[in-house]
């Protein structure tokens, strides 16, 4: 019986010929990525147990995101924790602030990410490392520590659902409506415990940032994991990116490999999408919820941070204003730069937009554009629970960065199209 | 006595749990004073130390942050019972030492205020208050052992000093 990429990755990576979905495997892992949520109890953790060491300083990445810059006496306790132990431990790859970025954008742009590796983040949304034919899923603290201490994590072997899309994205329409669909299809739990494999024609045409999204939201339908096979678009990204070019196996699913389902979706037929409160399941075609007011657009995060959506953005902003508050966060420094370069700020100036600096910030309802009572976002973040984004009683809406800043403009939900 | 605390929803989630607001502290006492607080403000008060949570569906689900579990221990939630639980939160509760429970049509079987008895080992929730047992499958056994070792960390401790 043939293997998926999943279950190969994770076969090598307990150093096993096969396994089969519901195996517990010890896996070796490649790459731990930590931020300064879930890392700094995890130092904690391992200080008070006395099993303080790192498994190899080489293979951690840290980057405080989800409060950075500091936003008040407790986030900056929190990063004077994670920034401690980086330095003691001799951390390599530590991104401090001026460096720091949204850790899901940065980690794969600053070649951290490899394929056929096994990486893993105290953040549920580490999944989008998937996108490069890599096993990457997230964890909590408790996982974090041992794995930081042993370079090890136990894993039972997921079953896999195939998602095939068919056809290709018309104008308009991008991979975070495809994502948003396939949630809208199968439920916040329609992947429980499984890998999410995506393939077909759709995503020859899809970059590495478009992938990316689709990946990182692989956890709102409950999956362990999100992965995408290795090719052209793949290879290129990672001969921009990565040092080293040559060190990485490539794993392909075999054609007789077991999958629990096949799902089919096809791209040409896809709307515009709009997730309502307050999953990411409630995702509807933009033709049957135009015209609901806004109080607010976001426009960033680990999903729709990046250099691509940013330039979509500033493409249908570009002469317009807009007509709610919108907030605009380029996800790494290399992002914000390359966006300045490219003059996109201008644009975003001149529409009335506010530009960050990277960061979490409101996306989890941190800091930084909080929402009141009765205000309602449009999002280009990944979850829209119940509070998500500040008060309990906001309601936050789930959409592509093109579907984000049309409503922008025109400060209610509108189909992007029309300004593309 | 443990009294059940029945929430008839499905994907109770982390934010619910623990909103993200608060997430700039891991201290398991001040987390429990927010939790449950943007699904129900009155949790706090009227849990008693021992009492359960009992869900539907997918409970857990969203981030990977354990003080979803710290908050609900520091509120001295004995376990959360439910239909079936998001897997980061679930892995997260074993590495805790916290009892996650699952069990089919879950607040169909327990009543919002029931008195529970809960024997892990056996799989059995005593439902005193219906006079009825309730079987549940127990947690698979290396992940009983992971929580009598006191969770994760003092598990792989305890393999090291082996």
């Amino acid at each position: 019986m043939g293997m998926t990429i999943t279950e190969k990755i994770l076969a090598a990576s307990a150093g096993k010929k096969n396994v089969e979905p519901g195996d517990l495997i010890d896996a070796k892992i490649d790459c731990i990525m930590c931020h300064d949520v879930t890392t700094p109890a995890a130092i904690s953790m391992l200080k008070e147990k006395g099993i303080d060491k790192v498994f190899d300083n080489k293979k951690i990445v840290v980057t405080p995101d989800h409060f950075q810059p500091a936003k008040d006496i407790k986030s900056a306790e929190l990063h004077k924790r994670l920034d401690d132990w980086a330095r003691a431990k001799k951390i390599k790859n530590y991104y401090p602030l001026g460096k720091a970025g949204v850790c899901h954008a940065l980690l794969p742009e600053q070649g951290h990410i490899k394929p056929g590796e096994v990486i893993i983040g105290g953040d549920s949304h580490t999944c989008t490392y998937g996108a490069f034919a890599a096993f990457s899923t997230g964890i909590g603290s408790t996982d974090l520590a041992a794995a930081i201490a042993t370079g090890t994590l136990w894993f039972r072997v997921p079953s896999s659902i195939k998602f095939v899309l068919n056809g290709k994205l018309s104008k308009g329409v991008y991979s975070k409506d495809v994502i948003l669909d396939v949630i809208a299809k199968i439920g916040t739990d329609g992947a429980l415990y499984k890998a999410m494999e995506f393939v077909g024609p759709a995503l020859k045409s899809m970059s590495m940032e478009a992938r990316m999204t689709i990946t990182n939201m692989a956890i709102e339908a409950g999956g362990k994991n999100g992965i995408i096979g290795f090719d052209d678009v793949t290879k290129k990204y990672l001969d921009e990116h990565l040092k080293d070019k040559k060190a990485y196996k490539v794993y392909e699913s075999d054609a007789d490999a077991k999958y629990e389902q096949t799902i089919e979706i096809n791209c040409s037929k896809l709307e515009p999408m709009v997730a309502f409160p307050h999953l990411p399941s409630g995702g509807k075609e933009i033709g049957d919820c135009k015209g609901l007011a806004m109080n607010q657009a976001y426009i960033g995060s680990c999903t729709n941070g990046r250099i691509e959506d940013l330039r979509i953005v500033a493409k249908i902003m570009k002469g317009k204003t807009v007509k709610i508050r919108t907030i605009i966060v380029p996800a790494t420094p290399v992002i914000w730069k390359q966006a300045m370069d490219e003059k996109l700020f201008d644009i975003f100036y001149a529409a009335g937009c506010v530009v960050s600096a990277p960061t979490c910030g409101a996306c989890l309802g941190g800091f930084m554009g909080i929402l009141a009572a009765g205000e309602k976002c449009i999002s280009t973040t990944n979850r829209n629970f119940v509070g998500r984004m500040g008060s309990p009683k906001s309601e936050v809406y789930l959409a592509s960065p093109a579907t984000a800043a049309a409503s922008a403009i025109e400060g209610k939900l509108v189909d992007c199209r029309k300004y593309l | 006595m443990a009294k059940a605390h029945v929430y008839k929803r499905d994907h109770i989630n982390t934010d619910e749990i623990i909103p993200a607001r608060y997430l700039n502290t891991d201290n398991v006492a001040e987390l429990a004073t927010h939790c449950m607080e943007d699904l129900d403000t009155g949790f706090i008060k009227k849990c008693k130390p021992g009492d359960c949570i009992v869900a539907g569906d997918d409970f857990g689900c969203g981030s990977s942050r354990e003080h979803a579990v710290w908050a609900l221990q520091g509120a001295k939630v004995g376990a959360v019972i439910a239909n079936n639980f998001a897997r980061i939160f679930y892995r997260n509760c074993i590495n805790c030492g916290f009892y996650p429970i699952e069990l089919t049509d879950a607040t169909s079987k327990i009543k919002d205020g029931d008195e529970v008895e809960i024997d892990y080992k056996k799989g059995v929730i005593t439902n005193k208050t219906q006079k009825k047992e309730i079987t549940f499958k127990p947690l698979p056994d290396f992940a009983i052992e992971i929580i009598n070792d006191g969770g994760l960390l003092e598990h792989i401790k305890k393999g090291t000093a082996d």
